[in-house]
């Protein structure tokens, strides 16, 4: 069973993203867990895969609207789907460097993949529950799903 | 020594090279730059392309993502320090544990940034970067 700590690495690092780039702290909405069947994926994700003490993977999801709002903050004007893969990737980075930093060697944590627009790439292990953690943002709403066995 | 002559001949600028794997993080870090005495001559999507283009004209200083395509910033790192020993390498990592901080000063790193970061903390980690440089001169 994965423990609160855990949890709050992953959200943690998911917060500081958008505190510290989008210069707009994110609020955390009401976590839930999926039993069957698969999560939200949205039209961008970026995906960490975990083992060691933990298997599965770590995947943050989000909107174009959300995204392109995002950029604006952050002062790019090249809006495109380029910097939006860009963009999800860092934020699963942020999220894969915090993982790092707080569980060390228990955890061997992947390079972010990114995928857009197929979320059918998007592949959490089957017969795992996945905790989702809406990101609530101006008008927007991103998910983090952790999905570990 | 090197930096105060860079400085001389190249109109009191810097030679700035980013290296980075992510487009929006290379073109903030042009973007948000404020320190006049550093100029940005390169950008470098993984550090394959970040040697080739320090070989063509080396930088004075470098910001240097560590987890890229093709070859790593740590191994970058080693790389550019064997062209240039006196570069200034700025690491800008999401990689946020001692142990990869360590291992990037080790190999010639002089400075270590945690993504993501506000172009406040950007401005003070390379201020900080060529104080010490300049410390390092007078000493």
């Amino acid at each position: 069973m994965m423990t609160k700590v855990e949890l709050e690495t992953f959200v943690e690092g998911t917060t500081h993203y958008f505190e510290t780039a989008a210069h707009q702290p994110a609020s955390v909405g009401s976590p839930y867990i999926v039993h069957e069947g698969k999560p939200t994926v949205q039209e961008f994700t970026g995906v960490i895969s975990i083992a060691g003490k933990r298997r599965g993977i770590v995947y943050f999801t989000a909107s174009r609207p959300m995204l392109t709002v995002m950029l604006m903050r952050m002062g790019e004007t090249e809006l495109t789907q380029e910097n939006m893969v860009d963009l999800v990737g860092e934020v699963a980075n942020t999220i894969s460097g915090n993982a790092r930093r707080d569980f060390g060697k228990d955890f061997m944590i992947s390079i972010p993949t990114v995928v857009a627009g197929e979320p059918e790439k998007v592949a959490p292990p089957n017969n795992v529950r996945s905790f989702v953690i809406p990101i609530n943002w101006r008008s927007h709403s991103a998910q983090l799903v952790v999905c570990l066995e | 020594m090197a930096l105060a002559q860079t400085q001389a001949a190249g109109a009191n600028k810097l030679k700035l090279m980013i290296c980075d794997d992510s487009n929006i993080i290379r073109r903030k870090i042009e973007r948000e730059l404020k320190i006049d005495r550093l100029q940005v001559i390169a950008t470098a999507s993984n550090g394959r392309l970040a040697v080739e283009a320090f070989k063509k004209e080396p930088a004075d200083v470098v910001t240097m993502d560590i987890t890229m395509p093709e070859m790593d910033g740590i191994e970058c790192v080693e790389k550019l320090v064997a062209i240039k020993p006196d570069v200034l390498i700025l690491v800008i990592s999401a990689l946020a544990d001692k142990a990869t901080a360590i291992e990037a000063l080790k190999k010639g790193a002089n400075g270590f940034l945690c993504k993501p970061f506000t172009d406040r903390q950007l401005t003070e980690a390379l201020e900080e970067l060529l104080r010490g440089a300049d410390h390092d001169d007078q000493g």
